[in-house]
């Protein structure tokens, strides 16, 4: 089974860089501080991420802080997978 | 004291002169926005004195003088004019809220074209549709954004010119051209052109319930209600530092985000980063913000972080906020006095109004949730639902209406006169435009519903037509469901705004899908990233509700007023057009 991190570092530049862009996504890039990711556009992604690990993540939680990098993302979801 | 002073007051002497006093305005000086905003602060002293203090995303930061401005905008306008464009015509700007965004703005009013800016985060459809209706001539745009330009081009004949102000020149293909301004010989004179009163200016493209987006046309002297209500309202003085957030793509970042400030030679700071509660204050604490104009949307995600955050940054120097875009309610305006010390004052107009309307003024006591009062040498009313006469009765709801005439009134929609009449209650079938601005006899309607108070203050209650407000911007279900129904799964498609605790509404969709398809999560997902990569993130549903049948009527419309109030919990209201299940 893919790792949530590759597996939300696939869906992020599939969905939110253009292939003709030259920027490079790592598990560290700036994602919704940098403009790559709108906070409605936070959405989609916070719905792929509830659909994909089958969780619900509380509103308080799905801050663009929380959202900001993969590894972020990663840690939020991993909160709520079930072990 | 505030610059407006006594509200009261203000009402019994008005005269939209004012304005002139205010800008210091001598006979003979020309009309142009551009200039005023630029030059005319040079001539009055000012060009040492900042005018931009610009962020990005990265710890990128620069500063440019008034002079700077001049300078540079004279260059985008000479560069525009040696490229063949000619006043009249429609020019995009179609970047992310950097620098070159400013001052090309600027440089097209100064050469007398239309400038038309949009937002960056359109989809192609969205953009094609502005660029088709306008007959856009060029488009200045950045590397970035430049693909989606490359897209549509074929479909765009007007579009001769598409300069890219950024990047790498080698990458650029046959039919583009680039321009860095700051790279550019410095122009220290340009002949501007000599617009006056009526001359265009800016075309800002806003949604409506029915058709396509429409462009609300505004011309040179909208300045005297953008200047007059940036004092009077925004209470900008000569020392302050003022952040407006929105983005001139929009209505907001345009009137209040260049002209306003600029024209009355405020330093204002422009933040192009995303959204996060930190990145904020942390900008507000180092440019010492004074004055913060924001919208309702952003101030719920910041109450949503708490007071805390707020805590560990400095934000003493703010001394004046106000907000934007949508109804502010009441919930907010208290924390805003709690977490900063300063309620926000809600203000309200539109794309079609080009400066405020009704509003929340310096001094004037706020009632939590109101819009206000109506800025001095506006009449307005709300009008019967029925009759559309005036309503008397203080708390009765009626429609939103103003007396045409104000400077900064939209001319025209944008080659629909039709649509532009539908505008004004009272309006002849066969009214010309120019006879409808000046008209003692009809009432602009902004297409909202409110109630006044035995004190004037008016109380928004919601839209009167189909239009969704999401984060405090206009999206047309027209332009949703067209785009929805392009997806090779979905049949038909209704497109409403459902609650939302921070947005205000959200898009919902409710879609029929076509045979051989069928309801999954994954099928939601991907056309919610369809639509928001088509249109823009705020066109894109954040619910998808897959139905076996739409309700329609019996002449084959479909009901969105019906789906609406289900999502709102409101009364259905009649429904004796309903077709039968």
């Amino acid at each position: 089974m893919a790792e949530i991190k590759d597996v939300v570092l696939e869906y992020v530049i599939d969905e939110y860089v253009d292939e003709d862009d030259d920027v490079e996504v790592t598990f560290d890039t700036p994602l919704i501080s940098s403009g790559l990711v709108d906070s409605f556009s936070m959405v989609s992604l916070k719905a792929f991420l509830e659909k994909k690990y089958e969780i619900r993540l509380p509103d308080e939680e799905a801050t663009p802080e929380a959202f900001d990098t993969v590894n972020s993302i990663v840690a939020l979801v991993q909160k709520h997978v079930e072990p | 004291m505030s610059n407006i002073g006594s509200y009261d007051e203000r009402l019994r002497d008005f005269d939209w002169g004012i304005a002139g006093d205010v800008l210091g305005w001598r006979d003979g000086e020309i009309l142009n926005i551009g200039a005023i905003c630029s030059d005319r602060v040079c001539e009055r002293g000012g060009g040492d004195k900042t005018a931009l203090i610009w962020e990005g995303f990265g710890e990128r930061r620069a500063s440019y003088t008034f002079r700077d401005l001049k300078r540079l905008s004279n260059a985008f306008a000479k560069h525009l004019v040696d490229l063949g464009l000619e006043p009249g015509d429609r020019i995009c700007i179609f970047m992310d809220k950097i620098p070159s965004l400013y001052f090309s703005f600027l440089g097209i009013l100064k050469m007398g074209g239309i400038a038309q800016p949009l937002f960056s985060a359109f989809g192609e459809e969205s953009l094609e549709v502005r660029l088709a209706s306008a007959g856009t001539r060029a488009v200045l745009t950045t590397a970035k954004h430049v693909k989606k330009v490359r897209r549509i081009r074929d479909r765009l004949p007007s579009l001769e010119r598409v300069i890219v102000v950024d990047g790498d020149e080698k990458k650029l293909r046959e039919g583009e051209s680039f321009f860095d301004v700051e790279a550019a010989p410095p122009v220290e004179e340009f002949d501007v052109y000599r617009s006056g009163p009526e001359t265009p200016s800016v075309l800002h493209y806003t949604s409506g319930t029915t058709g396509q987006p429409k462009g609300a046309l505004h011309v040179h002297g909208s300045i005297w209600a953008q200047a007059l209500s940036t004092s009077w309202v925004l209470d900008l003085g000569e020392d302050d530092i003022y952040w407006c957030t929105a983005d001139p793509g929009w209505v907001t970042g345009t009137s209040y985000g260049i002209i306003g400030p600029w024209a009355l030679g405020a330093t204002q700071c422009v933040l192009d980063s995303g959204f996060t509660a930190s990145r904020w204050y942390q900008f507000i604490q180092d440019n010492r913000v004074t004055v913060w104009y924001s919208a309702p949307t952003a101030i719920r995600s910041l109450m949503r972080e708490g007071t805390g955050s707020v805590g560990k940054f400095d934000l003493s120097s703010l001394r004046h906020l106000a907000s934007v875009g949508e109804p502010l309610n009441a919930e907010a305006v208290i924390w805003s006095e709690e977490a900063y010390g300063l309620p926000f004052h809600d203000t309200f107009w539109q794309t079609e109004t080009g400066a405020i309307m009704i509003s929340n003024y310096p001094g004037m006591s706020i009632k939590p949730g109101s819009m206000g009062k109506t800025f001095p040498g506006i009449t307005g009313t709300v009008l019967d639902l029925k009759t559309h006469e005036p309503i008397r009765e203080p708390g009765k709801v009626g429609l939103i209406a103003f007396r045409p005439g104000w400077p900064s009134m939209f001319r025209a929609y944008w080659e629909q006169p039709d649509i532009y009449r539908s505008k004004f209650v009272g309006a002849a079938a066969d009214a010309e435009p120019d006879a409808l601005r000046t008209d003692p006899d009809v009432w602009y309607v902004s297409g909202d519903r409110a109630s006044i108070d035995k004190d004037g203050y008016y109380w928004f209650v919601g839209r009167d037509d189909d239009v969704i407000n999401t984060g405090g911007h206009l999206v047309g279900p027209f332009e949703i469901e067209s785009a929805l129904i392009e997806h090779e799964a979905i049949a038909e498609a209704a497109a409403v705004g459902k609650p939302d605790d921070v947005n205000m509404e959200v898009v919902k969709a409710f879609v029929m899908l076509n045979p051989g398809y069928e309801a999954t999560g994954d099928l939601e997902l991907d056309i919610m990233n369809f639509i928001r990569k088509r249109l823009s993130p705020l066109a894109m549903p954040q619910e998808i509700e897959f139905r076996d049948k739409l309700p329609k009527t019996r002449s084959g419309k479909i009901l969105r007023r019906y789906l609406r109030a289900l999502e709102w919990g409101e009364e259905v209201g009649d429904l004796s057009t309903l077709e039968d299940d």
